[in-house]
């Protein structure tokens, strides 16, 4: 059992900066293009030079199978022009953004570092369709899933398979995540597809692994994001819109899926979110908007329900009516999630923290949830092997 | 193209029990039997002994899913079922499930091991076998 009753940071964590590209398919832009550019953003939105970064965190699932680049976070403190300041690279697949935010937090709160750059990146799309099928498995556990010829929509097709079989949710209410995604990126100018669709759209598009079809997955983007963290009680120097870490947590998992004492709830994000409601002192029910990880939209539905948004069974009645819909009880994605905004693993993380940043700062615009206070962030490593959640807030 | 990861001949070699003899490990302290094989048991580590166990191959299947679009290395395949059995000894396994159309597999079927080709690698010219499961009465 985790003993987590103990754990306390040195000090409070503020977000001052926050930078990212658009999301999509970048012809004129490599790794380290779409890096820097999140980090001079992140650096500029800060109001600092960048001479006072004192160390990088670089989230990037898979350099080496996308991009022939392993040695990510020292490219990245290269080509900023950082040198010699410490870079480190973060890995846990699809949860590398999120380790890195996690080791940047730590960073800070620990006291060590002051100014801490962290960013996440991925360029996916210099591979064709099978390799990058064939990276994305290296998420799961090799030698007993992928050998056998899993693919990883076809893991998550095992969970909607069961969870339907076992909660009655149906083929529409996973069409409904995809079609509220799709409608918020609508009104975020950084997402890859903003376009509207229809849960008959994602019903008729191609099958992937039963009952996951082409609309049901993220799809394969380039893209980066960038936060700087400072320590809280120096925040304000630097932005009148700080915006506080009060919970960074995460839990493991077996890496394949199969040995999991219940395929349909991810038993890390409920040991990470429960850790996380401790951290910040809350129940689920405070959380005034979430962006959690919608790598498929089983995903989404079994977010609901293992953050404590709904009871166990009722994360598809939940998206049927309505409540996590902009304007809703519990909006979530509202950035359009990983299905719409687009999903370059190693940057989700971060970017899914810099969306609570635009929208707890009063800054998303036609997207804007009410009165927002307090966001949470869902970030799943592979089929929930690793897992993180952040809770930000506005109020210190 | 189709290229596949490619590994030299001990990284298979080393999973030969596993894979052509389906054993697993079995904690002498709280009995719970486990696949692949594992040296300390997640629920006693120190405390418990993992010993080898050799599974019937007998086991229903617990969820499934049908791969359309596939990794490297298995075109030739496709459509093909990937499930989660549930063997008899109570431990759940990732495989295919073989002999099978792929409109007649449902979740509760009965199911037994057999040994069948996976892959074939390109370039080293290594044939890759291991365990899937057919329809069982």
């Amino acid at each position: 059992m985790m003993k987590f009753n103990q754990l306390r940071p040195a000090r409070e964590v503020a977000v001052i900066g926050i930078g990212l590209t658009k999301f999509g398919e970048h012809w004129s832009m490599g790794l380290k293009e779409l890096a820097v550019e999140a980090g001079i953003k992140a650096v500029e939105d800060a109001g600092i030079t960048g001479n006072e970064l004192q160390l990088v965190v670089g989230g990037n699932m898979s350099g080496g199978l996308f991009a022939g680049q392993e040695h990510g976070a020292g490219l990245l403190a290269d080509y900023l022009g950082l040198n010699p300041v410490p870079a480190i690279r973060t890995e846990g697949a699809c949860s590398s953004g999120g380790l890195a935010v996690r080791v940047g937090y730590l960073a800070v709160a620990s006291g060590m570092y002051d100014f801490v750059a962290v960013g996440g990146v991925e360029k996916m799309t210099d591979v064709y369709g099978p390799q990058a099928t064939t990276a994305l498995s290296g998420a799961m556990d090799y030698e007993t899933e992928a050998y056998f010829g899993a693919t990883f929509p076809g893991i998550y097709a095992l969970i909607a398979k069961r969870h339907m079989h076992d909660f009655g949710t149906t083929r529409r209410q996973l069409s409904l995540i995809a079609v509220k995604n799709h409608a918020n990126a609508l009104h975020n100018p950084f997402a890859q597809y903003r376009n509207k669709i229809t849960a008959e759209d994602v019903e008729k598009s191609a099958l992937v692994a039963d009952p996951l079809r082409l609309l049901d997955c993220s799809p394969l983007t380039d893209g980066a994001a960038t936060i700087i963290l400072v320590p809280a009680e120096i925040a304000k120097k630097y932005t009148d819109t700080p915006i506080y870490i009060k919970a960074s947590a995460q839990a493991s998992d077996t890496l394949s899926l199969f040995a999991r004492r219940n395929i349909t709830t991810l038993d890390a994000t409920v040991h990470a979110a429960r850790e996380a409601y401790r951290q910040a002192r809350i129940a689920s029910n405070k959380i005034n908007l979430a962006e959690v990880h919608d790598c498929f939209t089983i995903a989404e539905i079994c977010a609901y329900e293992d953050l404590g948004f709904t009871q166990k069974g009722k994360g598809g009645k939940m998206i049927e009516e309505g409540e996590t819909e902009i304007g809703g009880r519990i909006p979530v994605n509202t950035s359009g999630g990983l299905k719409a905004k687009g999903h370059p693993v190693g940057a989700t993380g971060v970017a899914q923290i810099a969306e609570l940043i635009m929208q707890l700062r009063g800054e998303a615009g036609k997207r804007q949830v009410k009165n927002a206070e307090i966001g949470l962030a869902h970030n799943v490593g592979g089929s929930g092997a690793t897992v993180t959640v952040h809770i930000l807030s506005n109020k210190k | 193209m189709n290229m596949a990861k490619e590994f030299a001949v001990p990284f298979h070699w080393r999973r030969f029990r596993e894979r052509y003899q389906l054993i697993g490990s079995r904690c002498d302290h709280c009995k719970k039997s486990f696949y692949p094989i594992r040296v300390i048991c997640p629920y006693c580590r120190r405390s418990g002994h993992m010993k080898d166990i050799k599974f019937s191959g007998v086991g229903k299947v617990y969820s499934y899913t049908i791969i359309r679009a596939p990794p490297e290395g298995f075109k030739e395949y496709v459509p093909y079922i990937i499930a989660i059995i549930e063997l008899e000894e109570g431990t759940r396994i990732l495989s295919q499930v073989v002999d099978c159309d792929p409109n007649d597999v449902k979740i509760g079927m009965k199911v037994k091991s057999c040994f069948r080709r996976i892959r074939s690698e390109n370039d080293t010219g290594l044939v890759l076998y291991g365990f899937k499961f057919k329809p069982h009465n």
